[in-house]
């Protein structure tokens, strides 16, 4: 039998789940702390961004940009997985 | 006569006319009233056809209706467009699927055999990339979806083969081939992303690219129906070498032609992410080919 057997439906609980990890690291509590705050990464001008940079980057307009869409995407989820389980 | 005045119910706007005179069609009556017409129609059956249906249209109330209806349909068909144009361009996706037999046999068989190609690179013709039928190098989406829905048929095949068939299992193999597609191009776009190549990798090149993983499936499947478990070995092998030796050279001419018209000293640390990433990209492939094809075959 498929061991890992996807529904489309899997892929966006897991996405879903993933963007709401991204969103709940707290800037000032954990990020600074780990060393990944957004203060901390810009390089000098016109020097080409490594990954770390760029993963700051990324974590900080995901939280930016899915903060209210979040809002709305977890509420519908509560709700639909409530009525139908 | 009483009966057609029931009908009306504008017994008195009719009484003066003759008995066969079949009356005017008025807002109140929804359809024709041919009662008083009738032993005239009974003569030529035919004009009595004629004479309902140019009634019908000329009454006024299924005019409109048909105009509004038509109108609607055409606004309707408009909002669709352009709601379908906002999230992916039709014309890209259009370009993917210029392809005629002779670009798919030859490409089919440098999937199959990519070590004798000599000339990786993705022609141009003023700033826009050539479209599969001139260029062999071009990536589409008709190989890809076309070996997908073969796939999924072989693998109703394999597991009718071993009594283990049913609709639900052929739909789970669908789409979990489906969304591990989808899964490795989010993870090529986000590590594209990280190492900030500049690139014209959209993400339908990137479907595209990953999708010719089907191809190798097809012939991993084959291979162990028709020849058993080493069959499907040796399939496994020869597709899965032949697959990343292709990634390879396809992704490493796209993202690599940044560094000649250039000229400045970036390249170095942007070449060796690149690497890395095409590397990677080649080296899951034949892991998600073996993942996606062994429960098929035992």
């Amino acid at each position: 039998a498929a061991a890992m057997a996807f529904t489309l439906y899997a892929l966006l609980q897991a996405a879903l789940l993933f963007v709401n990890a991204i969103a709940v690291l707290h800037e000032e509590r954990f990020l600074r702390n780990v060393g990944w705050g957004t203060e901390q990464g810009i390089g000098g001008f016109g020097e080409e961004p490594g990954i770390k940079a760029q993963l700051m980057n990324l974590i900080r307009s995901v939280r930016t940009v899915m903060r209210v869409p979040l809002i709305a995407v977890n509420s519908i989820t509560i709700v639909l997985l409530l009525l139908f389980g | 006569m009483a009966y057609h005045q029931g009908y009306g119910g504008q017994g008195s706007k009719h009484r003066g006319r003759g008995p066969l005179v079949p009356p005017a069609p008025d807002p109140h009556q929804l359809f024709d009233d041919t009662s008083a017409g009738f032993p005239h129609a009974q003569g030529t059956p035919g004009s009595g056809i004629d004479m309902g249906f140019n009634t019908l249209l000329a009454d006024p109330m299924a005019n409109v209706a048909v105009a509004y209806g038509s109108s609607i349909a055409s606004q309707g068909k408009d909002i669709v467009h352009k709601e379908i144009h906002r999230f992916m361009s039709v014309n890209r996706l259009k370009y993917f699927f210029a392809v005629d037999t002779a670009y798919v046999t030859k490409k089919l068989a440098l999937l199959l055999f990519p070590y004798a190609h000599q000339n990786w690179e993705v022609r141009y013709s003023r700033d826009t990339p050539l479209t599969p039928r001139q260029d062999i190098n071009a990536p589409d989406l008709y190989i890809p979806s076309m070996a997908f829905i073969t796939y999924i048929l072989l693998a109703g095949i394999a597991l009718g083969l071993q009594q283990r068939f049913s609709p639900e299992v052929l739909g789970m193999c669908a789409s979990t081939a489906f969304v591990w597609v989808v899964i490795e191009v989010l993870a090529l776009l986000l590590s594209l992303y990280l190492v900030t190549v500049q690139s014209d990798l959209t993400a339908f090149d990137l479907l595209a690219y990953s999708g010719y993983k089907y191809v190798g499936m097809i012939l991993a499947v084959l291979g162990g129906l028709l020849f058993g478990s080493d069959g499907y070995y040796v399939a496994l092998a020869w597709t899965s070498c032949a697959l990343m030796y292709f990634l390879a050279r396809s992704l490493r001419m796209k993202l690599h032609p940044s560094l000649v018209p250039d000229g400045m000293g970036h390249p170095r640390g942007a070449g060796r992410g690149q690497t890395y990433v095409t590397l990677g990209a080649a080296a899951c492939q034949p892991l998600i080919v073996y993942w996606l094809t062994f429960h098929l075959v035992r």
